[in-house]
């Protein structure tokens, strides 16, 4: 079986890795509860979304 | 390739999606909210608003074509007789699709299907009501509710990720998550 004939150097592995990063999911605020919450999303904290769409109960998991 | 094929598969074959499809458009029109993954309401939506349109006309010929999608006369019957005549003056665009974030087990989107005339006071109640009537209510009068409940329990025990409102869910729900959650973990366990 071929096998590498030469370690890759500190510089090429990381090189590798500049496209690896992961990125920060995006939030907004709750208008409701002014709890962090996905955008577009009904609110975990609080269970609202625009205004009245109370989905769940809220409850302490 | 599949270019310009509308619709999802969903990983499942045609009469598996249908029968989906089938069971959850009886759920929606029974509890007139279910919890789904995005993609699944995405794909019921406009198959199920295609059905309130035929509730307006009416006409055997409607019921008939509902009588395709839904396998309950009692739920058909409620479309026309309830659901459709409360839509009558809208134009379309009877359900509402609410993105609730990610599923905890697999990270799936889930979203709240419901009619875009839904009260959750109102039916929260009733929920609640069919519930306690439902158990010893099988071959009792009240033909109502009894029935509604037997349709939802039935979908439920078909489709566990459909669940209509919270309140309703949670009997049939609550035993069926950890029955499914063991089997995953002692493989996790015995893999690693």
């Amino acid at each position: 079986m071929p096998n590498p004939k030469r370690r890759h150097s500190k510089a090429r592995r990381d090189k590798r890795r500049t496209h690896d990063a992961l990125s920060v999911p995006a939030t907004s605020v709750c208008p409701a509860c002014h709890e962090p919450k996905a955008p577009h999303r009904v609110c975990p904290h609080c269970g609202t979304y625009r205004g009245r769409e109370v989905v769940e109960v809220a409850k302490t998991k | 390739m599949r270019h310009n094929v509308a619709g999802r598969k969903l990983g499942r074959t045609t009469s598996h999606r249908l029968a989906l499809f089938r069971n959850q458009l009886a759920s929606l029109m029974a509890a007139e909210r279910i919890v789904t993954t995005l993609p699944k309401a995405k794909e019921l939506r406009p198959i199920a608003e295609r059905l309130i349109t035929h509730g307006k006309a009416g006409t055997v010929h409607a019921r008939r074509m509902v009588g395709r999608w839904i396998p309950d006369r009692d739920l058909i019957k409620k479309l026309f007789d309830e659901i459709a005549p409360r839509h009558a003056e809208r134009p379309g665009g009877y359900l509402r699709i609410v993105k609730l974030g990610n599923r905890l087990g697999d990270g799936a989107e889930m979203a709240v299907l419901e009619f875009v005339d839904y009260d959750p006071a109102k039916k929260r109640g009733v929920a609640a009501k069919g519930e306690a009537a439902a158990k010893p209510a099988e071959g009792a009068p009240a033909p109502e509710k009894p029935k509604k409940e037997k349709a939802e329990r039935k979908a439920a025990e078909a489709k566990p990720e459909r669940a209509e409102t919270k309140k309703a869910a949670k009997p049939t729900a609550r035993p069926a998550a950890p029955a499914k959650k063991k089997p995953s973990m002692p493989k996790k366990i015995g893999g690693s």
